[in-house]
Order: C-alpha cells, then sequence, then structure tokens
C-alpha cells in the first residue's frame, strides 16, 4: 500500500513496496505509454521523470517514491494537444514501431527542462541510454533538436 | 586551519630553500620537427608506452581531439586543466626540444622553464629511461598538431602560485631512474617498472598526504582518484577472492575478471587503453602487482554475508538492484560474480559504491562490456545511505562502515576527489 503522486496527482495503489513503478503504471494505474522492454535498465522504453530526472520506471521500486513526483507520457499532452517535445516527434516522424518513444520523449524532455539549449554533444550523451531498435536514432536526435528549437523560441517570446 | 598552516609552510621552505631550486631556465624554442625525423619503430614503441602511461585520458576532453588538452581533472586543491600535447606550435608542444620534454617528464619543469603541478605525475615519469620518455615524444610529435588553447586552472591563491611547487618538491620529488631488481626475474622487473614508472598506478592507488604527495611508506595501499576509491593493490587488496596473474592481466585488458567483477569509475579507462598494449606488457604489470597481494583470501573477506539490514533499504535493494545482482537474477544464473567478490563492497570505504550506485558503469559504444545504469536521479541522499549500508551488510563480512551520510553528499556534489 502506498501513496504515488502520478502527473500530479495523488494515487492510492495496492503493491509490494518492492514493485517496480513501471508494473504499477500499467497494471494499477492504466498508463500504459511506459513500455517494458529489458527490466535491466539497458534499453530505456520504461524512462519516466522523477522529481525532474529521467528514471527507469522498471529498476525504480515504488519504496523509493514517496513524496515525490512522477510524470508520464500522459502527463505531457493529449493527442488534440501534444506538448512540444510530442509535437517536435510528430513532425519530424520519429517513431518507426513506436516502442522506444515514449521513453525516448521523457528522456528528451527532462534534458530540455534542465537545459532549453543542448548542444549537439550533450544531446546524444543524455540520449545514449535509450535505445531504437527500429534504428530511428537520427530522426529521434532531429526530434530533440527541434523541440528544443521551439522552446527557445516560446522563451525568447515569453521574454519580448 | 591546518591547510593554511601547510601553505604557509610550503611558503617557508620555497623562500628558504628554494630560492634557487624554484628557478630553472627556459629551454630555447625549436623549430617543430618533422615526422621524417623520427624513426617509425621508436614512434611505435612511443604508443605503447603513451597507452600504458594513459596520457590521452587526460590530455583529451570528451568528444574532443586527442592529446589537445583541456580536460579538467579535479584534484582536492580545484581543477587543473591537462595541456594541449600535440605538436602545435603556438597553443602545444611543438616548439619542445626533446631536451625540453625530458626536463618536463623528469623534473616537471615547463620548457618556459615553469613548475608543472604533480597531477602531471612526473614523480613516476622521472623514474622512466631517456630511451622511453625519447619514444613518446617522438610518438607525440608525430600526431596531428591541433590548435586549442588550454584553459587556465581554477585554483585559489596561493595555490596557484606556480613557484609553490619548488617547495614542494624539495619536500616530496625525488629524481631517480629505476634501477632493476636483481633478485627478481626479468618479467617482474618489467612489470614493476611500468607500474612505478611510465604507468603511474600508484598515482591512484597509493593514498596522497593533504599536499598531495603520495605516501612513499604505503605504495599502492588504496588512494582516492576523481572522486573514486582505488583499493589496494598489495598486501591490503580488499578483494574476497585472491587475484592470480591470469586473472589480472584478463581484467587489465578487458575491464572484467569473473572471480572479482568489472572496473568501473576512472579505471575504465585504464583498462580500455591497456587493451591496445602488447600482451607481454599487461603480463608483466599483473605479475608485479600479484606478487604483492595476498595469496590467500583475507579472514573476513568473503565470509558468509550477515542477515539482517534495514528492511526498507531491502525493498529498495530488490525493485532497484535485484534484476541483476539477486540471489536468483538471471545475471548471477549466468555465472557472473556476486557483489559479495567485488573489491567495492569489501573496501575499507563506501566510495566506490556510493560512486557506482550514483554513476553506474557507463556503456561502450561498438563493444560488449559490463554495464549499469546509474542511480543518481532516481535515489535520494537518504535511499543511496541505507542502500549502501544494507550492500555491505548483505554481501561483506566486514564491519559497517561510518559517516555514509557525509560521503554520499560529497560524491553527489561531485566533491571528494
Amino acid at each position: 500500500m502506498a501513496v504515488l503522486n502520478v502527473n500530479g496527482r495523488d494515487r492510492d495503489v495496492q503493491a509490494d513496496l518492492d514493485t517496480p513503478l513501471l508494473y504499477v503504471l500499467r497494471n494499477d494505474l492504466a498508463l500504459n505509454g511506459a513500455k517494458f522492454g529489458c527490466g535491466l535498465g539497458q534499453c530505456g522504453a520504461c524512462t519516466v521523470i522523477v522529481d525532474g530526472a529521467a528514471v527507469f520506471s522498471c529498476l525504480t521500486p515504488i519504496a523509493a517514491l514517496a513524496g515525490r513526483r512522477i510524470r508520464t507520457v500522459e502527463g505531457l499532452g493529449t493527442e488534440q494537444a501534444p506538448g512540444t517535445v510530442q509535437k517536435a516527434f510528430i513532425d519530424e516522424q520519429a517513431a518507426q514501431c513506436g516502442y522506444c518513444i515514449a521513453g525516448m520523449v521523457m528522456r528528451a524532455q527532462a534534458l530540455l527542462e534542465k537545459n532549453p539549449h543542448p548542444a549537439e554533444q550533450e544531446i546524444r550523451g543524455h540520449m545514449a541510454l535509450n535505445l531504437c531498435r527500429c534504428g530511428t536514432h537520427m530522426r529521434i536526435l532531429a526530434a530533440v533538436r527541434r523541440a528544443a528549437a521551439a522552446m527557445g523560441t516560446a522563451e525568447n517570446g515569453a521574454k519580448g | 586551519m591546518r591547510a593554511v598552516a601547510l601553505i604557509a609552510a610550503l611558503g617557508l621552505i620555497t623562500i628558504i630553500g628554494g630560492a634557487v631550486a624554484a628557478w630553472h631556465s627556459a629551454i630555447a624554442p625549436v623549430t617543430p620537427p618533422t615526422r621524417q625525423s623520427f624513426a617509425a619503430d621508436e614512434v611505435a614503441r612511443g604508443a605503447t608506452l603513451a597507452a600504458i602511461a594513459d596520457c590521452a585520458v587526460c590530455h583529451t576532453t570528451e568528444g574532443g581531439r586527442a592529446f589537445a588538452g583541456g580536460r579538467g581533472v579535479p584534484t582536492p586543491i580545484g581543477t587543473i586543466y591537462a595541456t594541449n600535447i600535440t605538436p602545435d606550435p603556438d597553443t602545444g608542444i611543438g616548439r619542445w626540444s626533446q631536451a625540453a620534454f625530458r626536463r618536463a617528464m623528469r623534473e616537471g619543469i615547463a620548457r618556459d622553464g615553469s613548475h608543472l603541478y604533480p597531477a602531471l605525475p612526473y614523480p613516476h615519469f622521472t623514474r622512466a629511461t631517456d630511451e622511453d620518455i625519447d619514444a613518446v615524444y617522438a610518438f607525440l610529435m608525430t600526431r596531428n598538431a591541433v590548435h586549442q588553447e588550454t584553459p587556465p586552472n581554477r585554483l585559489p591563491f596561493p595555490l596557484d602560485r606556480r613557484v609553490l611547487l619548488a617547495g614542494w618538491n624539495l619536500l616530496y620529488f625525488r629524481p631517480s631512474v629505476w634501477q632493476p631488481d636483481p633478485e627478481h626475474d626479468a618479467q617482474w622487473n618489467r612489470g614493476a617498472y611500468l607500474v612505478e614508472g611510465v604507468g603511474h598506478c600508484g598515482a591512484c592507488h597509493t593514498p596522497h598526504n593533504a599536499l598531495g604527495a603520495e605516501e612513499t611508506r604505503r605504495t599502492l595501499a588504496g588512494g582516492y582518484a576523481e572522486g573514486w576509491y582505488a583499493p589496494a593493490l598489495q598486501r591490503d587488496s580488499p578483494a574476497a577472492l585472491p587475484w592470480t596473474d591470469g586473472a589480472l592481466a584478463a581484467y587489465l585488458r578487458t575491464g572484467y575478471a569473473p572471480q572479482h567483477g568489472a572496473a568501473a569509475g576512472p579505471m575504465t579507462a585504464v583498462t580500455e587503453t591497456l587493451a591496445t598494449v602488447p600482451d607481454e606488457d599487461v603480463q608483466a604489470i599483473a605479475v608485479y602487482i600479484a606478487a604483492q597481494m595476498p595469496k590467500r583470501a583475507a579472514a573476513a573477506a568473503g565470509s558468509p554475508p550477515r542477515s539482517g539490514g534495514d528492511p526498507a533499504a531491502a525493498m529498495i535493494f530488490a525493485g532497484a538492484c535485484g534484476s541483476c545482482h539477486g540471489d536468483d537474477a538471471q545475471m548471477m544464473r549466468r555465472g557472473e560474480p556476486s557483489l559479495s567478490l567485488g573489491s567495492a563492497v569489501n573496501a575499507p570505504t563506501p566510495r566506490a559504491v556510493i560512486q557506482v550506485i550514483l554513476h553506474g558503469v557507463p556503456a561502450r559504444e561498438a563493444t560488449a562490456a559490463p554495464y549499469m545504469p546509474g542511480f543518481e536521479g532516481m535515489l535520494t541522499d537518504a535511499q543511496i545511505t541505507a542502500l549502501t549500508n544494507y550492500v555491505r551488510t548483505r554481501f561483506s563480512g566486514k564491519a559497517d562502515w561510518s559517516d555514509v551520510g557525509a560521503e554520499v553528499a560529497k560524491s553527489r556534489s561531485g566533491g571528494g576527489a
């Protein structure tokens, strides 16, 4: 039994404390964006954001999450109104089979919230933990650059 | 206060004893020698020695041009930037003569006569033969010249005054050339020469005093490097099972030993370069090091793990670590080493366990190698502290560590070098 704050809402969860967050998101909360890939922190398909940092939800026991803010891809936007990063991924057609994409979006989101103007090396270094077996990495990188540019424009607009 | 007193003492020693020693003349700049002026076999020998010395690891930034410098080396006194050692005449060592290069390696004096910080391990390189130093010179002078300025060091006054190093040298630096020990065979001597000289293993694996000098009476007794613990390589080795020559040679070449575990932190880069050097040199290093380590496991090491431990930490271990390190995990069933065999959990300090929890073992591109994700973003300081204590209790027969929380905070902030 635990209370988890997911996408801004406190959720009561009936699960053992060593249960990985990924299982709770998918099985108990019907948030199916994050995917099970390897269960070992090697592929990144399960990536979500905890307190601003991208984490592998398959290796995050809910015991570690009391009082912390969890965000999933479902919290970024909707089909009708996608978030900036989601929109950039759509515009670049970055998904092929799509299995890795929720994790890719969340890892990119975490980067751009901390660093809206990442250098190419920073993007590549940060995204290196997430794998795409279709091999759309070049489009994914283009999407991250596009999202960074869009966020930068929004930032400048806000200032101006 | 202790540091202030030490710096004052250093200043005084520099003034009293070092007035003459502090002054070194510049060595006249030369026209950069052509590639053709170096023999191919000398360049090749220099390439091997430069790999054993790991020149590129410090003198290259991540993703930067090889040997062009600019990497910040964290030290307890501040950040020292490794210089450009490509043959660029303006920003590198293009105008350094062979004599100037020898003096830098042997005495820690730059071409212009200024002192170099012992982050450049000249207290080790001084032991190398002229022939070997010249080969490294030949290798470096035949690399591609890169025009790249080195950022200024970030050191507090007065440690940014290089003249203080004259006092440091008087206290701690003993110029010498390696002498073979006739008691031992050629392979052991080759290993000793590489470990104590060119390879400068002690720069990380020997404890350092408050002024950054190696404690010469505790050579290879375990030290700190870039925030990591570099375990003892002599009788104090924390290894649960004794290291053999063969296991050590394999570890040095691949970064992995099935009876011990995987290289992590700064050691990963060391094993990556040792993978490129001739087998006989790695074998010699392994023979020399293994000869100093215990032939049998220490009594406490490898003893049955203690039960108990913080139940909250046990939950975190089960969820975050168990899928690889748990008793019935696929990785364990495949025969990979248990955490109980690793030097990290059996070490006298929790530093390596904390660092590896925070930062993991990064994946290497295009090569099958050990990998572990970092948990920096996932776990709080309190959780990492509890987990570190739990890992010690569960996997090591040794006593609890003290001050784990402070160590975690230090490692998280990137300090603790």
